[in-house]
């Protein structure tokens, strides 16, 4: 690894145009994006070419960089769980889940069995929409149209369920410090079921239109392929690194919310080309529904029970027993004005997010608000292996290859 | 890999690069001398019992009234042992700087860019060291803790010029 690594580099746009702006470049300079429909947001990309093959490539981020770490300082712990839901925003609930795990992690606090259950049943359906997601626009980038109608088809059946779990499509904001804000409506179980009855042969509808298809083979066997020791000198996570072969999932080795209780595979590729992404997150689609299943058997083996950990310090008292208990009063009281204090400390806790390794470290002054929360996003680490991914190829692949890396500039910039 | 072991391994190696060692919930974190920061990544990821190949995340902390007043902070996973260590270097307010992991890790390149964009440390050794999420004529570090939250006027096509003539970068 030591001898490769020099030559990992990611270059700045400045890089790119200041030999161009010197007249010391025969290539050409072009600019894509801000707002080029295929750059899935707001992300520019300076590109040196020579004829239609791409030279070097440097991605120019910060469009949409809103200051969500800085803001959340300012907030109780409590509150900036509305602010997690803005990074990712095709992954709003595995945001809330990372930041509660450290926030969780720093106090020590104990999230009961059956919100743990729920935790893990909703971010696999949030990986599967967001995957779904990814898979619709990637084919549309690449002119398969049908492929995202019928993505999105079933991404609007699971945008559903959230909404009938937290009253948002997608800004959920459902899992909190201690638990999750509220208890499941009475028809979140029958619901779920039928989805994921139903989502098995829809996956292999997917399946039909694209895995054996001449034209998407064409545009991605072999396109912008990348080895595992690159790879993980990137620093690239998710299905990125699996399609690599290396078998990183933080699901199974720092398993967080009971995932080494369920039953299920890490698919990895072989040559970390497009193909193997696809194939890698197709796979995974499958798997979340086998996970979501068993959660699904859990849940309703387990019947009503708490949502949120019992703590008074952290979650605040039920109504009922507000209307009694002078001490409830006052925990309710003190958690609405103030918030919770978290011990002097800090904390890092990463999870397996649909884009890849999505960490959070979080600094705690002894305050009511956390002294700083940063987030290890996904997205901007991946996009680094865009460079060494898309050189020597043609324009085309790499509109492909950025589809490929799915990356969500919301998260990008935060 | 556990942390007593790769603790014990690193006291042999670092002596008394280790300033201090922190154990919380399982997770261990090392406070290192500036100068055997750069050389515990570099065991870490070299050496091949230890095999720490992926730097998973790398940021600052400003802890505004204390010395050093800036904290790197960067996670290191070793992907054959399932093992993460937290590596902690300080950084003076005068002048903060630490060195660079990139020329280790190349994945570091975005994540000290952004460090140094949002918290003005400096990271020597690093091939770009430029702003990566603010604008490049930004004046300032809004992520540290004596920079205001908010103050800042939306402008508009209509109002920019007369807003951008009033910040720290109006070019006259």
């Amino acid at each position: 690894m030591s001898q490769t690594t020099p030559a990992l580099h990611v270059p700045t746009p400045q890089e790119i145009t200041g030999p161009a702006l010197a007249g010391k470049a025969d290539t050409m300079v072009l600019n894509m994006g801000p707002h080029h429909p295929s750059t899935h947001g707001v992300l520019r990309l300076v590109l040196e070419l020579d004829g239609e093959i791409v030279v070097n490539v440097a991605p120019d981020v910060g469009f949409l960089h809103t200051g969500i770490e800085k803001t959340m300082e300012s907030k109780t712990y409590q509150q900036a769980v509305v602010l997690t839901d803005r990074m990712d925003y095709l992954a709003p609930l595995s945001n809330n889940l990372c930041y509660a795990l450290a926030v969780e992690k720093l106090m020590g606090v104990e999230v009961p069995e059956r919100a743990q259950v729920i935790r893990v049943l909703l971010v696999e359906l949030q990986r599967i929409s967001s995957h779904l997601v990814w898979l619709g626009t990637h084919a549309l980038d690449l002119a398969a149209m049908t492929v995202f109608l019928y993505a999105f088809r079933e991404r609007e059946q699971i945008l559903d369920i959230f909404e009938l779990v937290s009253g948002a499509r997608m800004m959920t904001s459902y899992i909190r410090v201690g638990g999750l804000a509220y208890d499941l409506p009475a028809d979140f179980l029958p619901t779920v079921d039928a989805f994921l009855k139903l989502m098995p042969a829809r996956v292999d509808e997917y399946e039909d239109l694209l895995t054996a298809n001449p034209l998407w083979l064409e545009r991605t066997v072999g396109v912008g392929a990348i080895d595992a020791e690159a790879a993980v000198a990137y620093g690239l996570s998710g299905a990125n690194l699996r399609a690599t072969g290396v078998p990183y999932d933080v699901r199974k080795v720092f398993p967080y919310s009971g995932y080494e209780t369920y039953d299920f595979e890490v698919p990895v590729g072989k040559t970390g080309d497009i193909y193997d992404r696809y194939r890698v997150r197709v796979a995974e689609m499958r798997q979340s529904i086998r996970i979501a299943r068993q959660a699904w058997e859990r849940l309703s083996a387990m019947g009503p029970g708490p949502y949120i950990t019992a703590d008074r310090k952290v979650a605040p008292p039920p109504k009922a027993e507000i209307t009694h208990s002078m001490e409830s009063l006052i925990h309710h009281f003190k958690l609405w004005t103030e918030g919770f204090k978290p011990p002097r400390g800090d904390a890092y806790v990463s999870i397996e997010s649909p884009r890849g390794v999505l960490g959070c470290y979080v600094v705690s002054d002894g305050g009511p608000k956390p002294w700083r929360v940063h987030f290890r996003s996904p997205s901007f680490i991946n996009l680094q292996g865009l460079p060494h991914m898309a050189r020597g190829r043609l324009v085309a692949d790499l509109v492909a290859l950025v589809a490929s890396l799915d990356p969500v500039l919301g998260e990008v910039d935060r | 890999m556990d942390n007593a072991h790769l603790l014990a391994t690193l006291r042999e190696r670092l002596g008394t690069g280790i300033i201090a060692v922190g154990e919380h919930r399982g997770d261990l974190s090392l406070t290192l001398a500036p100068g055997a920061y750069y050389a515990a990544a570099q065991y870490l990821r070299d050496d091949p019992d230890l095999a720490y190949h992926f730097l998973e995340n790398l940021c600052g902390v400003d802890y505004l009234g204390r010395e050093p007043r800036f904290e790197v902070v960067a996670h290191l996973v070793s992907l054959r042992h399932g093992h993460r260590v937290c590596l902690k270097v300080g950084a003076p307010e005068a002048s903060p700087r630490v060195p660079s992991l990139t020329p280790l890790f190349p994945t570091a390149n975005y994540q000290e860019r952004e460090t140094y964009d949002l918290l003005g440390i400096a990271f020597d050794g690093h091939p770009s060291l430029t702003r990566i999420l603010m604008p490049e004529d930004w004046v300032g570090h809004p992520q540290r803790k004596d920079h205001p939250l908010g103050e800042e006027e939306v402008a508009f096509t209509f109002n920019q010029d007369s807003i951008y003539a009033r910040k720290p970068f109006a070019k006259s």
